[in-house]
């Protein structure tokens, strides 16, 4: 257990954002935040790197409770991917080492020239080396963001919604790296998401968010329709697709603006072009 | 260890070592410029005889005391006054997160404009004397320098407390520094339709920033400030970086980025409000130095804030060189020169930035 959170309560100006927060995480694993907007998967994921001070409860992180450890000691256990990162006239090269900063003293070192070379070549960018990172299009510049939390060498990668802004491609891309990387070298990832099915595909447990707390934690398992209608309130179909779940709301648009509420004993009658699913 | 495989990157390593390079080139070009500087002016002095001078060779007499009483404090003092508005700049630039941000954002210049008229009117520490030169004189420097320096101050503790109070809020900051200029030019102008002639004339005059107000005394203290605030904040040049990249990125690699605010702030306005205080306003050395370096050597702050410091004594030597020259045998005060030769940077480089 690398990562357990125990009792987190996190006010905002009276209200309650978040209440009775428990759970804990391995290394190795990959934990997807879910839940609606607004519901404080941002804040939660926050809080577990103190950018956020809880105002209850004890985050441990390696074995110390987080409030005890120095701001530098933290970002050398846990890196952590905003959503969104200013850019500035400065190469990829110098953006990824700038995630030397809690290892660096007064200069950096010939080490840390070295992670950041393999870093590159591990998440195969080198393209990006010399290329400022104020061109560079949404899906490098994410890449270059996961690679400099990378290079700082942490335990526990925390990303927010590391996918939300990306084309499909880059969205497998991306993940696949990160799955293979966590696989590899034994890292803990938490990650807030919108797109259930990528969460499904790529996540070995769900922490389901609703009013402040969680409403629900575990593998694979816990994803049921009942449970996502409970959390989102929208009514969704579950089903295979290859072997691969797949989640689809029951709304389903029939493509010209109207919106029909399909019929759930029905599911022979589904409309034409949306055969991919096998209601279970 | 996650990447023990890496290579020395030496195509990095040859980018960053062309950087380091144009440094050291403002380095001795800065060396060459102090040179020329000493050299011309109303009595022409040749640079092998200057250097000879400067490595303690008496060359003659007259030579000696023009060099060392005059032409080099005023010099010195243009390199440290450029050094420390242009590092200002730079760090003002990154913590408020605004490419206009400049040492005067806070309305630091205006309050010691302020505090100047202050000490001028309400005080009576100026008067004009009608010499040759007509030379407006204050009759006691050191009371006017120090109540410009205790209303710039007032003004980074205003600023300071307001950041505190919205939890250093970029946006805030820089727009309670518009609000304090406001406040204070309306309070220059207040005071100044109560005044008479030379005590108008006097409060123009302190408002031209003129880097040939300090002597040795007054030099010493600008750089052992401008030095101290130089070391600071390359010292911190990784956590400016950091605090590039987003504010929360920079809290996710261990900075603290509110003390990191508050006290480049304090740095900045200190090494602003004593270059202000002895020297008067000296406008667009601090916004524009910093925005040449970027389009040279990119924002990367190791090698953007020592580019700064070299580009700010640079241009602030050059101007008031040839701002000595320019209509001899009078000489301009040099903030009038960078007041007009800034704008028409500015605007080229924010030209030429879009079309990149």
């Amino acid at each position: 257990m690398i990562l357990s959170v125990d009792e987190l309560k996190f006010l905002y100006r009276n209200t309650n954002i978040l209440d009775d927060i428990a759970f804990s995480i391995s290394e190795g694993e990959i934990v997807a935040i879910l839940g609606p907007n607004g519901v404080g998967k941002t804040t939660l994921l926050k809080c577990l790197n103190r950018i956020l001070v809880p105002k209850e409860g004890v985050v441990t992180v390696g074995g110390d409770p987080i409030g005890s450890l120095e701001l530098m000691e933290v970002a050398r256990r846990i890196g952590y991917v905003p959503q969104r990162v200013e850019t500035g006239r400065l190469t990829g090269f110098d953006a990824v080492l700038l995630g030397r900063r809690p290892h660096i003293g007064w200069d950096i070192t010939e080490k840390d020239l070295r992670i950041v070379d393999a870093a590159f070549k591990k998440f195969m960018i080198d393209h990006l080396r010399l290329h400022s990172i104020d061109e560079m299009s949404g899906g490098e510049l994410q890449l270059i963001a996961i690679a400099r939390a990378f290079v700082q060498e942490p335990k526990i990668l925390l990303l927010d919604e590391p996918t939300s802004a990306l084309d499909l491609k880059n969205q497998v891309e991306i993940l696949d790296r990160i799955r293979n990387i966590v696989t590899e070298h034994q890292i803990a990832v938490v990650m807030t998401m919108h797109d259930l099915n990528t969460a499904l595909r790529y996540a070995d447990r769900f922490i389901f968010l609703k009013d402040q707390s969680i409403h629900t934690y575990g593998d694979k398992s816990v994803i049921t329709a009942d449970e996502i209608e409970a959390v989102y309130g929208v009514p969704v179909m579950i089903g295979e697709l290859w072997g691969v779940p797949c989640v689809i709301p029951e709304c389903l648009c029939n493509g010209n603006g109207k919106t029909k509420r399909e019929d759930n004993q029905e599911h022979s009658s589904m409309r034409e072009g949306s055969a991919y699913v096998r209601y279970t | 260890m996650h990447f023990a495989d890496g290579e020395l990157p030496q195509d990095y390593l040859g980018y960053t070592y062309r950087k380091v390079l144009l440094i050291l080139g403002g380095v001795v070009a800065l060396f060459f410029l102090l040179i020329i500087s000493i050299s011309v002016g109303a009595v022409s002095i040749p640079p092998y005889e200057v250097f000879m001078t400067l490595i303690g060779q008496n060359v003659t007499d007259k030579w000696d005391r023009i060099i060392w009483n005059i032409r080099l404090p005023q010099a010195l003092t243009a390199i440290a006054a450029g050094a420390g508005l242009s590092v200002a700049g730079v760090a003002m630039q990154s913590i408020l997160r605004n490419p206009l941000a400049s040492p005067f954002t806070l309305g630091i210049s205006n309050a010691g404009a302020f505090g100047a008229a202050v000490a001028v009117i309400i005080f009576g520490t100026g008067r004009m004397t009608s010499t040759t030169a007509g030379a407006v004189v204050i009759n006691n420097p050191y009371l006017t320098t120090i109540v410009a320096f205790a209303f710039c101050m007032l003004a980074t503790i205003a600023i300071l407390g307001i950041a505190k109070i919205k939890a250093s809020s970029p946006e805030v900051v820089v727009l309670a520094g518009v609000a304090l200029s406001s406040l204070f030019t309306a309070g220059v102008m207040f005071l100044q339709y109560f005044a008479d002639d030379t005590q108008l004339a006097a409060v123009v005059h302190w408002t031209f920033g003129d880097v040939g107000r300090a002597g040795w005394s007054e030099f010493s203290l600008m750089a052992v400030i401008t030095i101290a605030a130089c070391i600071y904040f390359i010292a911190n040049r990784w956590n400016y970086n950091a605090m590039d990249a987003g504010d929360e990125t920079a809290r996710g690699l261990g900075v603290n980025v509110e003390r990191l605010r508050n006290a480049g702030m304090v740095v900045a306005a200190l090494v602003t409000s004593v270059l202000v205080s002895f020297l008067g306003v000296i406008g667009f050395v601090g916004l524009v130095c910093p925005h040449m370096v970027r389009r040279v050597i990119g924002d990367e702050q190791r090698y953007l804030i020592p580019g700064s410091i070299v580009m700010g004594a640079l241009l602030l030597l050059a101007s008031d060189t040839v701002a000595r020259l320019i209509v001899a045998p009078y000489v301009l005060p040099v903030a009038i020169l960078t007041a007009f030769m800034g704008a028409p940077i500015f605007i080229y480089l924010l030209l030429r930035g879009y079309h990149r």
